[in-house]
């Protein structure tokens, strides 16, 4: 186990320290204190815990790693994630996880506005609420919400798919509520188990998709242009 | 992109620390605003009926004792001048009005950046860390505080252009952001008697609150105001002497994180910024919804 301190390293060092650690190998960051970008751009097997609140795009562009935040987070964790996963024991600031292409984004609170956003085929599971304008323009992946979620849910998506446990502000454009499949419920489980969320039940979740309506140019609304 | 900071001390026994706990804020905030920075302090340590004056030099060599001796014949009270890094407060008591008339009449190189009976502000152009050091800033105390670390995307890198923008007596806003439809505001209320100093967005903010106000309205409804009739990407930090008021834009794409507990109220641009605070690690961390109101009053 190596114990790495913010207050010592610039972020930068720090970075490459963890860059360098083997596969299998575990890190601590100690004294984050809102530090930016820690834990990025990871393309080895090792495992980070971050040890208290932490700040812009952590765990973003990695490749493999596990990391955890004993703490919050700010804007853009997880951002671009490829494969591996990051946990968030508090809560997420905007944009959490958004354009990832893979892995699984965990958090335990609340995700603020645009959660999954541009999400490209990422796993995004958020035990709380999330904020306004989630799901936005997300192409392909899983966003799944255990508490409510605020205004113009999903908006504009594509072909990723949301499910909330709790209730929906609104949809936003061209998102549309579709009846929940055994197949929806059999993924839910699945998800729940990954995340340790008890308090989802995946028979009782909202299922949020694309009605792909603005998918295609629509000649009759052609006047309108 | 530019930094906002601000502290508003609840607990009497912060109030001499106000400063040291300001400094590092707006240092903190460097990365989204190396090119000037700008701080308002409240403090009501004045005699009743006094006020301060914050002015700024337009000129290279001043000698504001012998514009103070002028205005101190012109409004018939005493005029006293607390050195500022490049400027000075001046404390005058009596009539605001009749003071800022004499000021206007007598021709100095000065400008006005604000006024009241608890706000003085400065700002400059530089780092951040050079701005502290200069006007002092870490040994300053009082109740409430904010500052500004600006990054110019929309005029020029003047000090006209730094924040806090004062817009009434005590009352001043700082600004993350852009507005859009400032122009068509700000021909709204010159028609009705607003005047401008710059032609810079958030001085429009910051008139048309202290317009709603006039009209009186309380600060909240005038943040509210500001929702309705602004367009445009902001995190606005608003504060009068006695109030301490947080809003964001109903898009909510400019950051703002409060931390509060028994003893103050909080807020930067980004975590990091509150860090350092005492306790800070109880604190009720949180972000505003968008376009919610938050007032604190003391």
């Amino acid at each position: 186990m190596v114990t790495l301190s913010c207050a010592e390293l610039s972020t930068r060092e720090l970075n490459a320290a963890l860059a360098a650690m083997p596969d299998g190998e575990q890190a601590r960051i100690v004294e984050p204190r809102g530090r930016h970008n820690l834990a990025v751009g990871l393309t080895n097997r090792i495992r980070v815990s971050i040890e208290g609140n932490a700040g812009y795009f952590i765990g973003g562009l990695c490749d493999g790693p596990d990391v955890v935040v004993d703490g919050f987070v700010g804007w853009s964790v997880a951002e671009n994630l490829m494969s591996g996963t990051v946990r968030v024991r508090g809560n997420a600031s905007e944009c959490a996880g958004a354009t990832a292409h893979g892995g699984t984004l965990v958090i335990e609170g609340d995700a603020s506005s645009r959660a999954g956003i541009s999400l490209k085929g990422g796993t995004v599971l958020v035990a709380g609420d999330v904020g306004h304008m989630s799901g936005f323009m997300a192409q392909a992946g899983v966003i799944l919400v255990g508490g409510d979620a605020h205004e113009s849910l999903g908006d504009s998506l594509y072909e990723a798919v949301v499910y909330v446990g709790g209730a929906i502000a609104s949809l936003g454009s061209d998102a549309r509520v579709e009846d929940l499949s055994s197949d929806d419920v059999t993924r839910v489980r699945a998800l729940v188990r990954t995340a340790g969320f008890d308090h989802v039940d995946p028979e009782n979740v909202t299922r949020v998709a694309s009605a792909r309506e603005l998918y295609h140019f629509d000649a009759v609304k052609a006047h309108q242009y | 992109m530019c930094g906002i900071v601000g502290v508003h001390l609840k607990a009497p026994e912060l109030h001499g620390r106000l400063g040291a706990l300001l400094a590092p804020m707006l240092e903190a905030m460097t990365s989204r605003g190396p090119d000037s920075a700008g701080i308002a302090l409240y403090d009501d340590d004045l005699p009743e009926g006094a006020f301060r004056y914050s002015l700024q030099p337009l000129a290279a060599e001043l000698d504001w004792e012998d514009l103070a001796a002028g205005l101190r014949d012109a409004v018939g009270d005493d005029v006293t001048v607390q050195r500022r890094g490049r400027g000075a407060v001046l404390v005058a008591k009596g009539d605001d009005g009749r003071f800022l008339r004499a000021l206007e009449r007598s021709g100095a190189s000065v400008r006005l950046v604000g006024h009241g009976t608890s706000m003085e502000i400065f700002k400059d152009v530089g780092a951040p860390a050079a701005i502290c050091e200069r006007y002092g800033v870490r040994q300053r105390v009082g109740y409430q505080g904010l500052g500004h670390t600006r990054m110019a995307t929309e005029s020029a890198v003047t000090t006209e252009h730094s924040h806090p923008f004062a817009a009434a007596a005590d009352l001043c806003l700082v600004h993350n952001g852009t507005f859009s439809n400032y122009a068509t505001v700000r021909r709204r209320l010159t028609d009705e008697g607003v005047r401008f100093d710059t032609d810079n967005d958030s001085e429009v903010a910051a008139r048309f609150i202290a317009h709603q106000l006039e009209q009186g309205m309380d600060l909240g409804d005038a943040l509210r105001m500001v929702c309705k009739t602004m367009d445009g990407f902001f995190t606005l930090l608003v504060a009068s002497r006695t109030q301490f008021a947080v809003v964001r834009d109903a898009s909510a794409c400019k950051p703002a994180v409060l931390a509060e507990t028994d003893r103050y109220v909080a807020m930067a641009s980004e975590y990091h910024a509150l860090a350092g605070l005492p306790g800070v690690e109880d604190a009720d961390v949180f972000e505003p919804m968008p376009e919610e109101v938050h007032v604190w009053s003391r």
